[in-house]
């Protein structure tokens, strides 16, 4: 599996996204948001960070920046889009995820480790996982309380587009809403960071099965 | 040329969470009769355009593109004929 880490001036989880890709032998690579072309790239990851300094709003000036056409040629081919943090707010703004994420409910900047529970387990972001597993995975965000209005929230629940969800919502996310998928499965957006939990140096290793489940999604199509 | 100011505020459905921390502020700051506050964002922009109509029709079209996201916010705006700026 080839991978693209997008690295937009501003991300700093650019690294540690590559790195845990590497982990798992993925073939990864740091793409520039300057590029416009993703050809021959299996997955493309959108890390964590302050695109543009988030700027006017998060994500929003990064929607404009080169990569992205390239990006949503990638997710219309089908491509595998993983946005983590910042790469959620981006894939939203751009409109590959519907809703929006506003500033937290009381505002102020999260950095914690936060229970996760598996809304779907039959996503290839999820399907290393059991059902009832819950999953301890860190967060670090000032704009994460997940926004969407009543009729794109009951379509999420619908068509089990939600993937994660806060045991204990730390943000005041609709539906306690942690990420979410597109209706086709291949674009996909988490507030938290699964690859800050893959290595037993860090103490977590929670966000292991997330790059398994990913990897053997790809394999199986392959 | 034309000066369009430019004010973003949410849709009234939305959440503030820094007007209703303001809010609490002025409470406590003994302002009893304040019901709400709404904190939002203001641009300037100056452009070039033929007339009121193509400046009206491109603030609206920019605006929608990239100051504001429909999910959660809306907008309003003055527009007005300014003088160029003069360059030595």
């Amino acid at each position: 599996m080839k991978a693209a880490v997008i690295s937009f001036p501003g991300s700093n989880c650019d690294f540690d996204m590559l790195y845990a890709l590497q982990d798992f032998g993925v073939d990864a690579q740091i793409i520039s948001a300057k590029k416009n072309d993703l050809t021959g790239f299996d997955a493309i990851f959108l890390p964590g960070g302050f695109s543009y300094g988030d700027y006017l709003r998060t994500g929003a000036i990064a929607h404009f920046s080169p990569i992205m056409s390239a990006v949503t040629q990638a997710a219309n081919a089908g491509k595998l889009i993983v946005g983590v943090c910042n790469g959620f707010q981006i894939l939203t703004e751009a409109g590959l995820l519907p809703g929006q994420l506003l500033m937290n409910a009381t505002p102020g900047f999260i950095c914690d480790e936060v229970e996760l529970e598996i809304a779907n387990p039959n996503t290839a972001y999820t399907n290393a996982y059991d059902n009832d597993d819950t999953i301890l995975i860190p967060i670090a965000h000032g704009e994460g309380n997940y926004f969407a209005d009543e009729t794109t929230l009951d379509k999420l629940e619908e068509n089990h587009q939600i993937v994660f969800r806060y045991v204990d919502n730390p943000n005041g996310s609709a539906h306690d809403i942690a990420g979410i998928m597109n209706e086709k499965g291949n674009v996909f957006g988490m507030m938290p960071h699964p690859e800050r939990a893959v290595d037993q140096v860090t103490g977590n290793i929670d966000g292991q099965k997330f790059f398994k489940s990913i990897l053997s999604g790809i394999l199986t199509k392959a | 040329m034309y000066l369009a100011k430019i004010y973003v505020t949410y849709k009234p459905s939305i959440l503030d969470p820094q007007g209703e921390v303001i809010k609490s502020a002025l409470h406590r700051m003994d302002y009893a009769g304040i019901s709400q506050v709404t904190q939002g964002k203001y641009f300037e922009v100056k452009l070039n355009a033929k007339d009121v109509d193509a400046a009206t029709a491109e603030v609206e079209s920019f605006t929608t593109a990239l100051l504001i996201n429909q999910n959660t916010e809306t907008y309003r705006f003055d527009l007005s004929l300014v003088e160029d700026e003069v360059t030595l």
